[in-house]
């Protein structure tokens, strides 16, 4: 029978599938942060149970790590216990973590790619939905809530049901300017985010073969945005290229092995789909969130629609309501949009590709007047190769702050955020209110359209500079 | 877990689409490290005045929803992010009960690991009993897990589906870790095979 990718990893993860329950899927890489684990270490305690493969996990601390002035203590006293609860439970439970002083730290789906702790085949989870990232890798990837992430640790399994499986086929050129990111936009304006809700989606097409490992991640890394279970990309050439040398990568003998494997993943010729979904590359212009839903997205060459333009009642509705939080009137040209903050950064676009695009746009320029514009990379790892690059130069040149590591204004939960009212150009991935501050207004954007905009003080067509 | 009984209780209806789990529970109650307390952040923004008083437009702080266990919401409820703080808050102010036509995946699975029932209905019922409930707030129905049914006063009852092994572990107030590891032979004996198959995933 045809398979697959997503089958093919599903078949040789299944430990046992009895008629009743849930299929029981095996687990191989378990990824950690501070704000979804302490309750499950707790239930772990509480019941008398061990973590059954401490060497399948890695953690980090990200989510409420400061992004400057790190070597004082976190303020917030309820940020600063769950950082130390975080330490805690790795020492005792003997697990790699990478700590806010660690120079492995970062956000981490930035820190897991870098050490090459998750390959081609793998099954990976993790307590946040942006797990879909590392099926870049043509890993199954996905999210899990805290008493999955508990069941994983004592059991190394997880009851799943299958999911169904779409194939976004993505072919024809890519216009310049035009990102993973907006690829990932484009996808989910089309769909909507309820759109792939119960799907593996398969990204393909000569679009995404052209995409490089970190394009890829930005892509899978939305899928959740899509509804998906996860994304993946079958691996490849530029997959096999990225993961030689790093430290959890195979080597030797076991290099050869592994290739083998990994060369045997992609879905087989002809193998069946319960959706496909195709896009000419060509077509995709930047894109430009609107509204307080990722599906809120248009080109920049566009306006603001109106709510009368949906046919869908509901959407509707969604319209007229995104658009009264956004204090956006409808036919606004999106250009015409001024914004107060720029965030690069977070675990979409927080790699050093991303922090060269926006430093393309950023040299020689200046922020705007009464424009905030931060630079957050994903990991000290992409800070210490944007730094010999001279990335950081440019953007203290151009008026920008250079921070540390974390997800940052991404979800605000580490005191970088927006005040009522003031609007972002963010490199993030979700644009929901009050996402990066009660009030804030969030407008989704590739790293480029989003260091242009601080220099111009509001949205720019890039195609046009 | 508390298994899932028969009840009759009020239901509150909410007719937004997309609620994500941001707004349930917005990011600065993540903090936490316990699983408690989280009901009183439930829809913290919507649902308290900048000065922390109650604000009277949001849905659930109508006196006729007061002490319901059924939310009706409207569809792709519980979105976005993974955070089981989400139904942690949901099952902490009180309902243990959802109607909606569509939830976001990861947000459905992690109701069911605590103790709520997660239902689906059509487009269309999900109108008649949101319009049964705007006629008179405050009206009770009652769930039957057991039967899968759901009865209404206004005759807008209704069977549903669930997955028996969701429904079994509702009921049953089952540990799913406990359950997982009735086959514990099982997860041996897979490990040692996937250990021969990929033995570069294991520690050199």
């Amino acid at each position: 029978m045809k398979k697959t990718m997503y089958e093919k990893i599903w078949d040789s993860h299944l430990v046992v599938d009895v008629p009743g329950q849930a299929p029981l899927l095996y687990v191989d890489r378990h990824l950690m942060h501070e704000v979804t684990s302490p309750q499950a270490f707790e239930g772990l305690r509480l019941s008398g149970r061990k973590v059954r493969n401490p060497h399948s996990i890695l953690a980090t601390m990200d989510h409420c790590v400061p992004t400057k002035n790190r070597q004082l203590p976190i303020a917030d006293p309820i940020a600063k216990k769950q950082i130390e609860v975080m330490a805690e439970n790795c020492r005792v439970n003997g697990l790699t973590l990478y700590d806010m002083k660690n120079p492995n730290n970062g956000v981490i789906h930035v820190v897991v790619p870098e050490h090459g702790f998750v390959h081609p085949g793998m099954v990976v989870v993790c307590g946040d939905s942006h797990t879909a990232t590392h099926g870049a890798f043509g890993a199954l990837a996905f999210g899990i809530g805290t008493s999955e992430v508990e069941h994983v640790m004592a059991t190394q399994t997880l009851p799943q049901k299958k999911s169904k499986t779409m194939l976004v086929q993505v072919d024809g050129e890519l216009p310049k300017y035009s990102t993973a990111k907006d690829i990932a936009l484009t996808i989910i304006g089309k769909i909507g985010t309820a759109g792939a809700t119960g799907y593996v989606i398969e990204y393909a097409g000569d679009a995404i073969q052209s995409l490089s490992m970190e394009g890829r991640m930005t892509l899978c890394n939305m899928a959740i945005e899509a509804g998906a279970r996860a994304g993946l990309v079958a691996p490849d050439e530029k997959t096999y290229a990225y993961l030689k040398g790093r430290e959890y990568a195979p080597s030797g003998k076991n290099w050869d092995l592994a290739l083998a494997y990994w060369q045997s993943l992609s879905s087989d010729a002809g193998a069946a789909f319960d959706a496909v979904i195709t896009l000419d590359a060509v077509d995709i212009a930047p894109q430009v969130s609107w509204g307080t839903s990722p599906e809120q997205v248009i080109g920049v060459d566009a306006c603001v629609p109106a709510p009368d333009s949906f046919a869908d009642e509901g959407r509707r509705k969604a319209c007229a309501g995104a658009l009264e939080y956004m204090g956006l009137a409808p036919n606004t040209k999106i250009t015409d949009i001024p914004i107060d903050f720029v965030f690069v950064g977070s675990c979409t676009n927080g790699r050093i590709e991303d922090f060269r695009m926006a430093a393309e746009l950023a040299k020689g320029t200046q922020v705007a007047k009464g424009v905030t514009a931060i630079a957050v990379p994903g990991s000290y790892h992409v800070k210490q190769q944007a730094e010999a690059e001279g990335l950081d130069k440019i953007f203290i040149e151009a008026g920008w702050e250079w921070r540390d590591p974390g997800c940052s204004m991404c979800l605000a939960m580490n005191g970088d955020e927006l005040s009522k009212g003031q609007r972002s150009a963010s490199t993030s991935n979700r644009n929901f209110e009050g996402r990066q501050g009660k009030g804030g207004r969030t407008h989704l954007v590739s790293p480029a359209m989003a260091a242009a905009a601080a220099a111009a003080g509001h949205f720019v067509d890039i195609r046009k500079l | 877990m508390q298994p899932y009984t028969k009840h009759e209780s009020i239901a509150a209806a909410m007719n937004r689409s997309n609620v994500d789990t941001d707004q349930i529970i917005p990011k600065q109650f993540l903090k936490k490290v316990e699983r408690s307390g989280f009901g009183v952040h439930l829809f913290h923004d919507w649902r308290y005045n900048d000065d922390g008083s109650d604000n009277p437009d949001f849905e659930l702080n109508k006196p006729a929803f007061k002490g319901a266990k059924i939310l009706v919401a409207g569809d792709n409820f519980g979105c976005g992010s993974s955070r089981e703080h989400a139904p942690w808050a949901i099952a902490d102010y009180g309902f243990n009960t959802l109607i909606s036509t569509s939830y976001a995946d990861i947000f459905y699975n992690n109701c069911f690991k605590n103790g709520i029932l997660a239902i689906k209905v059509d487009k269309a019922l999900l109108d008649k009993l949101m319009a049964e409930i705007g006629a008179n707030e405050g009206v009770r129905f009652s769930v039957d897990l057991e039967n899968q049914q759901v009865a209404t006063p206004a005759g807008n009852g209704f069977t549903f589906d669930i997955d028996p092994f969701r429904k079994g572990n509702l009921l049953s107030g089952l540990d799913d870790i406990g359950l997982t590891l009735q086959q514990a032979d099982k997860i041996d004996q897979f490990e040692q095979r996937h250990k021969q198959a990929f033995p570069w995933l294991w520690p050199r």
